[in-house]
């Protein structure tokens, strides 16, 4: 069983009183559990025949860490959003996010036979071997910022998500399935604020426009599918990222329209070797983002929560 | 002995108390076989962080009914949707004060049609019964729950949001 969390001097659970509410027999929690315990508990992970099991797995992390990478930006406005109302919307889109991680991660350790869980994906593992793009690691910038980074974030995502509803894995079918439903809500939230600032004052017109311009070279990026992708569309398993642009290029239109917003004309950033977050290339912010969301794991590998 | 779906269906929501998870439509099954009980449930949001509790809540009830064996299963489709949630279950909300949710949205197959403004929807507040309120914000407390203003009394409140 796994040590507690508790400084290394502390001795016996006399001495530490958060022991004894980790000690406790009773089932019923002083908060929201004291361990989480497996997302995917019951859900039939057998991956679907023909298709690689480490393929999909890979796939999965895309999808998660995509989610995890950017919930964990998401985390980092509270208590700097400009109102309360937003605070706690940021905070709400950022909890789905991190919930579809969750399913994603514990999805993956599934499907490539290691049984690994969410947190071992999460907090041990190096830069290089997380899967998300780049979009999603961006340094967190202003309120504009964030508005155009989450507009793109989730009207991309749920164009993908729409599709893998169909998807042959059933799990990532039901994932998406109920994705769906929370990014059209990120998705509106995100737009109408776009709109507000784009079309507000010739300041907010500014701020909102120059977040777009800082954003928009990881925006090709969201359309190159990996050769894992592509492998896995072959089978039916992921949904093509580039069959999406169309789409995700006309709800951006509508929204630069409404907000009286240019779309930014500015060069594609350049993977390393041809290869960009997918591929695990990431951006110098990646290595600050990680050092903080795994920190505490780190410190205390075998601690309970 | 009471019945286990008895038993599960008495367990109450920890975020919205006034409901058992059968008012609020996440518990999908209920079975005994072998004198094992198997309890199905699904999340309303994918990161709903009540999902543990509703899970130790249950083995608890369960147990204290008599019921040794005791498998909480998730269940992630068809998902969770607020037409699920049993009249009961609104009136509760309503006399909570919270606003029920009205009908979910009907989606084509096509893409869903980006909303640039707040829907038009009237949501009559709980307290005072005028149709005259406003959204404050999408997002509420929990990730199920929207934020509202009654014009007429003045009173803020919660809307269950329709998914």
């Amino acid at each position: 069983m796994a040590e507690t969390c508790s400084t290394p001097a502390s001795g016996s659970s006399e001495d530490n009183p958060y022991n004894s509410l980790i000690d406790a027999q009773d089932d019923s929690r002083w908060a929201f559990g004291t361990g989480f315990e497996d997302p995917l508990a019951g859900v039939d992970t057998s991956a679907p025949s023909g298709v690689d099991g480490a393929d999909l797995a890979a796939y999965c992390l895309m999808l998660g860490d995509d989610a995890l990478v950017f919930s964990h930006r998401l985390q980092q406005w509270c208590t700097r959003a400009p109102e309360l109302e937003d605070e706690v919307a940021i905070a709400n889109i950022g909890l789905d996010l991190l919930g579809q991680a969750r399913l994603l991660l514990a999805r993956a350790g599934k499907a490539d036979g290691s049984g690994r869980g969410e947190d071992d994906y999460a907090f041990f593992r190096a830069e290089h071997e997380f899967r998300n793009v780049r979009l999603a690691e961006l340094e967190r910038g202003d309120f504009g910022q964030l508005i155009a980074v989450l507009l793109v974030f989730s009207a991309w995502r749920l164009a993908l998500f729409q599709r893998l509803r169909s998807a042959t894995d059933p799990v990532l079918a039901a994932i998406a399935d109920k994705g769906v439903k929370e990014l059209t809500y990120h998705r509106d939230y995100a737009a109408r604020w776009a709109v507000r600032l784009g079309d507000g004052t010739a300041f907010s017109h500014e701020r909102m426009q120059a977040g777009l311009d800082a954003v928009w070279p990881f925006v090709d990026e969201l359309f190159v599918p990996h050769e894992i992708e592509s492998r896995l569309v072959a089978a039916g398993v992921a949904v093509d990222p580039a069959a999406v642009r169309e789409e995700f290029d006309g709800v951006l239109e509508q929204v630069f329209t409404a907000a009286t917003l240019s779309r930014p004309d500015v060069a594609a950033k350049a993977g390393v070797m041809g290869q960009t977050g997918r591929g695990g290339r990431h951006t110098e912010a990646m290595g600050y983002l990680l050092a903080e969301l795994q920190s505490v794991a780190r410190a205390h590998p075998e601690a309970r929560w | 002995m009471v019945s286990a779906r008895a038993v599960a269906e008495t367990v109450r929501d920890p975020e919205l108390p006034m409901l058992t998870l059968a008012d609020l439509g996440v518990l999908r099954e209920v079975s005994e076989s072998d004198g094992t009980v198997t309890v199905s449930i699904t999340p309303t949001y994918t990161g709903c962080p009540a999902m543990d509790t509703m899970r130790d809540d249950l083995v608890h009830a369960l147990r204290g009914a008599g019921y040794s064996n005791v498998e909480v299963r998730t269940v992630l489709r068809p998902a969770w949707s607020t037409d699920w949630i049993s009249e009961t279950g609104r009136r509760k909300l309503a006399e909570a004060g919270i606003a029920p949710p009205g009908d979910a949205p009907r989606r084509s197959s096509g893409p869903i049609p980006l909303t640039l403004s707040p829907p038009a929807r009237r949501v009559s507040c709980p307290r005072c019964g005028s149709a005259d309120t406003e959204l404050v914000s999408q997002f509420g407390a929990t990730a199920c729950k929207s934020l509202l203003r009654c014009r007429s009394c003045g009173e803020p409140f919660e809307h269950v949001k329709e998914i």
